[in-house]
């Protein structure tokens, strides 16, 4: 019994949810689709991407995409198209500009920041504790 | 002394960080399209599959383009609110009637108001793509050269309309 309930624990590992296979005549074409849709942010459930979503919006740029790769458009292309009217927000990975510095140096401005306050403390530490060690 | 104040202070400053992160609505994404020219369609209205809406025939005037549709329940909620400023403004307001369904979107209207002087019947969500709508309904505010001067998402509400479309659109009027 206890076996059975652990195995329909696992059922739903076993279902995908796919869209309807979309035909490419040419395999780079199918690759460029599955890359693009995964990096396209949704607007309309903006934690998930283009190739996540079911939303309308979601299907009709897909759509557009498919349309838009079907006439050879690059990567570039396509990802200006959608960028010129949803903003660069709809790019998983914003690119390094004036207004997504911060965004990108961020992490690394801390970083750097904490270490400088850590070598600050251990050393003014160490230094406390030679001289403790000199007066005893 | 600074050894209890340094926590102090740096969580104050997260608390104004906080406060000013909250009230920013991650729904509302700042368009790439103000400043730029509306996008060019031309298509059928809703009312008349004979009759076509150019996007120049929205030049011209200083306008409003509101995206609607018979299925969108905000939409209604605006409704009566442009019904107004039709009645009220000498404000052309042209419609985009995103992925409807014909019939449902002239009833809509008959039952409605309509304070549209023509809707464009957009019935694959085309232009809507073009003008980067994700949450109907969309109003934006064109410039009498059919440039974007500004985008409102969701529904408009009278508080919208007296801070922000109203003076807008005097000022855009104003200038010759």
């Amino acid at each position: 019994m206890k076996f059975y309930f652990l195995l329909l624990l696992l059922s739903p590992m076993f279902v995908f949810a796919k869209d309807s296979p979309v035909q490419f005549e040419n395999n780079m074409h199918a690759l460029l689709y599955d890359e693009i849709i995964d990096e396209i942010r949704c607007l309309v459930c903006q934690n998930q991407s283009l190739a996540d979503s079911n939303a309308p919006l979601a299907q009709d740029l897909r759509k557009e995409i498919i349309e838009m790769i079907r006439t050879d458009k690059n990567e570039n292309e396509i990802k200006s198209f959608l960028v010129d009217r949803y903003g660069d927000f709809v790019l998983y990975r914003p690119p390094v500009q004036t207004n997504t510095w911060l965004l990108w140096a961020g992490p690394f401005i801390f970083l750097l920041l904490g270490i400088s306050i850590a070598v600050f403390l251990i050393r003014k530490q160490t230094k406390e504790n030679i001289e403790a060690i000199k007066n005893d | 002394m600074w050894r209890y104040s340094t926590p102090l202070l740096f969580f104050a400053g997260l608390v104004i960080l906080f406060i000013f992160g909250l009230k920013i609505d991650p729904g509302k994404v700042p368009s790439p399209l103000i400043g730029k020219p509306a996008p060019a369609f031309e298509v059928s209205t809703v009312n008349n599959p004979t009759i076509f809406l150019n996007s120049n025939d929205i030049k011209g005037q200083v306008s409003l383009v509101n995206i609607w549709a018979s299925w969108c329940a905000a939409c209604l909620e605006e409704h009566p609110l442009l019904v107004e400023i039709n009645n009220t403004f000498n404000l052309p307001i042209y419609g985009i009637n995103y992925k409807d369904n014909r019939n449902n979107a002239i009833k809509w209207l008959k039952s409605h108001g309509n304070p549209y002087r023509k809707s464009a019947f957009d019935e694959e969500g085309k232009i809507g793509i073009e003008y980067g709508v994700y949450g109907v309904p969309e109003t934006f505010i064109l410039d009498k050269e059919g440039i974007i001067r500004y985008k409102h998402i969701g529904p408009i509400d009278a508080v919208d309309i007296e801070k922000t479309i109203l003076p807008m659109i005097n000022q855009l009027s104003s200038i010759p």
